[in-house]
């Protein structure tokens, strides 16, 4: 990671009774793509809201860049950011939103009319210069909120769930091209989003969110494969909750009510009350074999995979996802295998 | 793209009842008052020529028809009092008007941006002074400005003066009257505009890099337009017909419109004159409503 761009240091904030934040500590690099997830209600927006400076935080420190940003007005901060119902100006048409920025900069009116066209240009909006707000679709919308929030070349983009009110065809499409854009213009972007899949698609680095509080911050890939707590696990993807005793000799394993699972340790003891949480895809789907017996009690066909629910106890059903090919049908035995390493062993919730 | 759709009578019948109102209420009114403007005035009871009746014949209607004549607005462009009076009411009205908005529009902002839960109780208090009947809040006035009012009294008290200012019966205590008097008509729209507005709008604009002054200028006051527009239209129009304000606080020489066919309706009794004066006036005042109309759907029309 790059030297932080941006520093918060055990940010907490109230409203009311309302804990919103609770000592949070986050870094961002320069030029990083950094996404806040979690559940609405989280604090995810307050926190970019006091980064922005419409909220001042009750104790902790925002800087940017070394600078210490209490007290700095929005207006002075070099952040911009990008809302999450666009708030375009009404009464301007598309160009003018664009200048806006730059205009409140007192740039020359050459230099605005140069800038306004490169971004028009990169969010593919030429020609649409002198349209009136209203004349647009969602789409150009949000690339004119983009465009606007880019112009005046901000230190750092903040972006309030960007992609949440397009239809699924068009975010996947929107979600390269903001990867894109984020590339070219080497700008730290800050995501705010309750969808994983967009955190994951997008993010260099990802904070997971719950009420007030940071549960984990790392890559998409760790997020997903090594998730720090069980919230972690839930949120982000599907996955199996397991719960049993640990035994750590002669290859360490959970033991279940429904059979032995092998696992990584860690440095919880031996004989410890633990939670694995697997996958469903790390899942070995066989219709016979070594593995733990079940029988496939409802199924979901999903193009590449197909999702079983196996029982394999009594009170206890897993879910697997089965590779292409394989034709399963309810009541069908099947036999689900554990490889080295296919779930991770979480901490005891706070 | 016209969707013709046959409508049930029921829906005819809603759709016919404003302008049947209208029809009845304001255009034959309205119609009366253009006869009497293009008829002749007479010593008699009613003070005009020609009269109608049901019983007249044909030709008899015709040959009463020869009377009618142009004399009255003739004499309206030549007469310099109704003239003056003209001019003197739409300066009075527009200076109003521009001090009622300027007034109105830091409480309109103020409503609007109070928590949510105290609106009502302010929208309340703009109004409360309708409770109270018009003409005793003008009245009320002329105990504040007169030579020995309150403002008098109290300036002369604290030693800021020494002989009484003459406020009351002066063109100024007339727009005092009328900004005082014509205010909520201001505020509610501005406030309305306001209201409305998405506070994440002045959001971005701030994050954008827009000062708080900038964001009133730049966001605000354009967003809020339509409001201002239609708060100072329905103060200036009433405005320069105003005849109670002028009446009871405006001297012997503050010429408005209103007072001016009061005159020649009650005192000279010629209503072909002050027919002529009012439908003039409600042309003069239709003319710049229309176009301002006429210049909005445009602008709608080419979004």
């Amino acid at each position: 990671m790059n030297a932080p761009l941006l520093s918060i240091n055990n940010v907490s904030k109230k409203f009311g009774a309302v804990v919103a934040l609770e000592n949070v500590s986050l870094h961002v690099g320069a030029g990083e793509f950094f996404a806040l997830l979690g559940p609405s209600g989280c604090g995810k927006t307050t926190l970019m809201r006091c980064i922005a400076g419409f909220e001042a935080p009750d104790a902790g420190a925002i800087a940017l860049n070394g600078v210490d940003l209490s007290g700095v007005p929005p207006f002075r901060r070099p952040v911009n950011m990008m809302f999450q119902s666009y708030a375009l100006f009404p009464h301007l048409d598309v160009f003018e939103n664009i200048a806006f920025g730059l205009r409140r900069q007192g740039e020359a009116k050459d230099a605005i009319d140069t800038r306004v066209e490169e971004l028009l240009a990169m969010t593919q909006l030429s020609n649409l210069g002198r349209r009136r707000i209203d004349e647009l679709s969602g789409g150009q919308k949000q690339r004119v909120a983009l465009a606007r929030a880019l112009a005046p070349r901000p230190k750092m983009l903040l972006l309030d769930e960007p992609l949440g009110a397009l239809d699924r065809k068009l975010r996947e499409e929107t979600q390269f091209q903001l990867k894109e854009i984020q590339r070219l213009t080497q700008t730290s972007f800050v995501i705010v989003t309750h969808d994983q899949d967009e955190a994951l698609a997008l993010a260099d680095r990802i904070a997971v969110m719950r009420a007030g509080r940071v549960e984990q911050v790392a890559g998409p890939m760790e997020i997903y494969d090594r998730p720090a707590t069980r919230f972690v696990a839930g949120f982000v993807g599907e996955t199996n909750f397991i719960e049993g005793r640990l035994v750590r000799n002669s290859g360490a394993a959970l033991i279940a009510e429904f059979g032995r699972i092998p696992c990584e340790p860690g440095d919880l003891p031996e004989g410890a009350q633990a939670t694995l949480s697997v996958r469903p895809e790390r899942i070995g789907v066989e219709r016979e074999g070594e593995g733990i017996a079940g029988f496939v009690e409802n199924f979901v066909f999903r193009g590449e995979t197909t999702l079983l629910r196996v029982r394999v106890a009594e009170n206890v059903v897993l879910r697997a996802a089965a590779g292409h090919g394989e034709r399963y049908a309810i009541g069908d035995s099947v036999r689900l295998s554990f490889p080295p390493g296919a779930g991770t062993l979480l901490a005891e919730e706070r | 793209m016209s969707r013709r759709r046959r409508l049930s009578l029921g829906q005819r019948l809603v759709i016919a009842a404003p302008y049947l109102w209208i029809a009845a209420f304001f255009l034959a009114p309205m119609l009366l008052v253009a006869k009497i403007s293009v008829s002749q005035s007479v010593l008699a009871r009613p003070p005009y020529r020609p009269i109608f009746q049901f019983s007249d014949s044909l030709a008899e209607l015709w040959a009463k028809a020869q009377d009618f004549t142009l004399d009255s607005y003739r004499a309206l462009v030549n007469d310099t009092l109704y003239v003056e009076s003209y001019l003197s009411s739409l300066t009075i009205a527009a200076i109003a008007t521009l001090i009622t908005l300027i007034v109105a529009y830091p409480f309109a902002l103020a409503m609007a941006r109070a928590p949510e839960r105290l609106r009502p109780i302010l929208i309340g208090l703009a109004v409360a002074p309708f409770w109270t009947s018009f003409l005793i809040r003008v009245y009320a006035w002329i105990a504040l400005l007169k030579d020995e009012g309150l403002i008098n009294n109290a300036l002369m008290a604290l030693g800021l003066i020494s002989a009484p200012l003459q406020m009351y019966a002066t063109p100024g205590a007339v727009v005092v009257g009328i900004v005082y008097s014509y205010l909520p008509f201001m505020l509610l729209p501005i406030y309305a505009a306001l209201e409305r507005q998405d506070a994440s709008l002045r959001e971005a604009a701030a994050d954008l890099g827009a000062s708080p002054a900038q964001v009133f200028l730049r966001v605000t006051l354009p967003l809020s337009r339509e409001g201002v527009i239609a708060g100072s239209l329905l103060v200036f129009i009433p405005a320069v017909g105003e005849f109670v304000i002028p009446d009871l606080l405006g001297g012997s020489e503050t010429l408005m419109i209103g007072r001016t066919l009061w005159n020649d309706f009650f005192s000279n009794h010629d209503w072909p004159a002050a027919s002529a004066a009012a439908i003039a006036l409600v042309a003069l005042l239709m003319v710049p409503l229309l176009l301002w109309e006429r210049a909005r759907l445009k602008e709608e029309g080419a979004r």
